[in-house]
């Protein structure tokens, strides 16, 4: 039977078929459905962890105890995990052991656009990159093959098409792997130094017999059709070139992206005239076959920044481009907002209002930086709102702690905000942190966390009492705020800023869109009333517009939140 | 058969990804390898989203490039114009005549153009455009203008019905099976 999947589905298919019993992950666009369809296995246990290290801390505890697991994260999450990663690399697994990185060229969702695959390379564990979603499902398969084959973690690298495309998958049974035994083996496990030196020497001899397993896996295979141009690929771009070449081209794709054949590669180079690689983001491929003494063209022609397509390979290697049509005036961007009834815009207009310093953090709430709030100065990586605002704090002194805030929201605040915090109490600034608790991680789908009282798959469990928290790490002053009180939630500000010590805000209302929130029913503009002054406006609210001078309010966006009516002087604004 | 390629426009929200599973699952019903790229995360949210859904005997690439739409299905008219680069010549577009203000618009910024499936059409494209968000709110609920869309596509595609009804039951939960199969059927008989 065949069927229509997400890339990240198949990646769930290929766990379940491999008889993958432990996953953790924390969520991250484009890799989250992998976890959230591994959940729906009944024979596969699966959580959300609060960040990424101890995601994948949790799976080579698993691998250790001898199961077949897995963790699945972003590619920045890969930074959060990547010290358990290049130590793992040393013991190696029991049970196989696979990662998901999910790299998003283009940068969709994402705040940079790094390249995975250095961290394959520098913690010198293998590499597979599948192409469609059929592939995806069969190379975590012989991930794991190779996971316990080769002794050691494997990564399969996705990026966000892959992830993000569905296409036909044939559908097998589930392979089972009972529980390796456990075996006391510190020599293994426990990485000191006088432990750790030997496991170098067989991470290196691994990498050596990974090399001629390369040479001859179909993982990497030739398509051979002409021999004036060659083609070496892996993943998705051997889709764009597959469709803008077909047959004019030969291709070698790389199915396992480290390490790489050699004379695979070598031969490959001999028989064709001509020889590209195609490869977005950093030129991986290319370096290697540059090591070779090998005449290949790619960076120089196809640079490193962004996605490309069939049509960018068809440009630079044929020089054809397609007629375009293009509407004869200026079609104004359409940028993301947040939700009508969003809990952060009230707080968030609140800081614009003040024109307060906001060093700000990864989710739904980044929107805040964007016109017409724009209220947030920074956002680097997950947590660095929180240790960021400390360090600002130090450097400019008194006079930055009475106008500056860090947001954060609750996921985030679990994943990486907590130390932040104990540092701003441990090391005294007067730093104000608000928590943007709406019930959920928002961003990524709704996905549960610690504080939300529900596991992965929406069972009841232990919920972190954020007050507590805080009080815990030596932050006295700690208020809750409503945001959608514009009033109450302007004084919590103004008043923490004030306090002559560090205090964290709570602002919380639940997520929107979350199904057990009960809407309102949508407001309307009394026109005899409305004087236009656009006041509503500034919320940055896409249910309201003007018509003809006067704020219309689209009815089927508005959730009746009710904040407009609190900036509204005349009134206007009715139920 | 060489490949075709289908685009799905508009803003994130509006329940675009409902909209290329119905089309998928009807292609894969009927034999064609296929590809649906989809988008999630931050573009979700009230941005301009963008679906490809391609078939034909074999499909490389899921993602389809300026000037290779043979269709493009919109949610709203700025989407259309927005898109209108990916269209092929000689491609057609369905629209929804729903406007939705972008933020510039509604801060003042920029203008919403007027007119739009006119001027496209004058562009000599080959326009249909249909009030889904009327027709949706008929069949009982805003937010199927998706499914109303669907079916205006399945009364210009050559697909049987049935194929649709079944995807129609394989996508939409039960609770609201009857008021998608209404939406349908309402975009179905639009003209």
């Amino acid at each position: 039977m065949k069927k229509l999947m997400l890339g990240n589905e198949a990646f769930a298919r290929g766990l379940y078929e491999a008889g993958v019993t432990i996953v953790s992950s924390y969520p991250g666009t484009p890799s989250t459905e992998i976890t959230e369809y591994a959940a729906k296995y009944e024979d596969i246990y699966a959580e959300w962890a609060p960040n990424e290290k101890v995601a994948a801390e949790t799976a080579i505890g698993a691998s250790i105890a001898g199961a077949r697991s897995f963790c699945g994260m972003k590619h920045v999450g890969l930074n959060v995990a990547a010290d358990p990663l290049f130590t793992f690399s040393y013991s190696g697994v029991n049970g196989g052991m696979v990662i998901a990185v999910a790299d998003d060229p283009g940068m969709h969702s994402s705040q940079n656009e790094q390249d995975s695959r250095h961290y394959a390379i520098a913690a010198k564990v293998p590499m597979l990159e599948p192409s469609d979603s059929s592939e995806v499902r069969d190379y975590v398969k012989a991930a794991y093959d190779i996971s316990e084959e080769f002794d050691t973690p494997v990564i399969v690298r996705m990026c966000t098409r892959v992830a993000h495309s569905q296409s036909a998958v044939e559908l097998f049974d589930r392979e089972e792997h009972p529980l390796k035994d456990y075996v006391k083996c510190p020599q293994k496990y426990v990485m000191m130094p006088a432990y750790a030196r030997p496991r170098h020497v067989v991470v290196e001899e691994r990498t050596a017999k990974l090399i001629t397993y390369a040479e001859t896996s179909p993982l990497n295979r030739i398509i051979e059709n002409n021999t004036d141009i060659g083609i070496i690929t892996s993943g998705i771009c051997f889709q764009y070139a597959r469709e803008a070449m077909g047959d004019k081209a030969s291709y070698l794709k790389l199915g396992m992206v480290n390490p790489f054949p050699v004379e695979l590669i070598k031969d490959f180079c001999a028989k064709h005239k001509t020889v590209y690689v195609i490869e977005e983001l950093d030129d991986i491929i290319e370096t290697h076959c540059k090591k070779l003494g090998l005449d290949v063209i790619g960076k120089e022609l196809f640079g490193f920044i962004g996605e490309f397509s069939q049509a960018v390979v068809a440009e630079k290697l044929l020089g054809v481009k397609n007629e375009v049509m293009t509407f004869p005036e200026n079609v104004p961007v359409r940028p993301p907002v947040m939700c009508a009834g969003c809990p952060h815009r009230g707080l968030f207009y609140c800081l614009s209002k003040n024109k307060i310093t906001v060093s700000g953090d990864i989710g739904c709430y980044t929107l805040g930086a964007s016109a017409p709030l724009n209220a947030m100065d920074t956002t680097i990586c997950m947590g660095a709102s929180v240790s960021a605002l400390h360090g600002f704090n130090k450097a400019r002194g008194e006079e930055a702690e009475k106008k500056t805030v860090a947001v954060i929201g609750d996921s985030t605040f679990m994943h990486s905000g907590i130390t932040g915090l104990v540092n701003i109490a441990y090391n005294a600034t007067n730093s104000t942190v608000i928590i943007l608790d709406n019930s959920i991680t928002g961003m990524t789908g709704h996905q549960q966390n610690p504080t939300t009282g529900k596991n992965l798959k929406g069972d009841p469990a232990a919920a972190v009492n954020l007050e507590e928290l805080c009080h815990a790490v030596g932050i006295k002053r700690v208020v809750v705020v409503d945001p959608y009180d514009l009033a109450q939630t302007e004084a919590a500000i103004k008043e923490e800023l004030a306090a002559p010590e560090p205090s964290v805000i709570i602002s919380r209302r639940p997520c929107a869109l979350l199904k057990y929130v009960k809407h309102e029913a949508p407001l309307k503009v009394d026109e005899g009333k409305c004087v236009g002054c656009k006041m509503c406006l500034k919320l940055g609210c896409p249910a309201i517009s003007v018509r003809n001078g006067k704020c219309v309010i689209d009815h089927t966006q508005c959730v009746g939140c009710g904040i407009c009516t609190e900036v509204c002087k005349p009134k206007a604004i009715i139920k | 058969m060489e490949t075709r390629s289908i685009m799905i426009v508009g803003v994130g929200g509006q329940g675009s990804l409902l909209a290329s599973r119905l089309l998928g699952n009807v292609l894969l019903a009927k034999g064609f390898d296929v590809k649906v790229s989809e988008v999630h995360g931050m573009s979700q949210r009230g941005g301009s989203v963008v679906t490809y859904v391609k078939y034909g005997d074999e499909v490389c690439s899921p993602v389809i490039e300026k000037g290779e739409a043979d269709v493009i299905i919109s949610f709203e008219l700025l989407e259309s114009a927005r898109w209108l680069p990916y269209l092929k010549k000689g491609g057609k577009l369905i629209t929804s005549t729903q406007q939705l203000d972008p933020m510039p618009v509604i801060t003042g910024a920029a203008q919403y153009p007027e007119d739009i499936a006119a001027k496209i059409k004058d562009m000599g494209v080959e326009v249909t455009a249909v009030d889904a968000l009327g027709l949706a709110e008929q069949a009982g609920n805003a937010k199927a203008s998706n499914v109303v869309l669907m079916g205006v596509v399945s009364a210009q595609t050559e697909f049987e019905e049935e194929l649709w009804q079944n995807a129609i039951e394989q996508c939409v939960p039960p609770k609201f099976l009857e008021l998608n199969k209404k939406a349908f059927e309402l975009g179905r008989a639009a003209r």
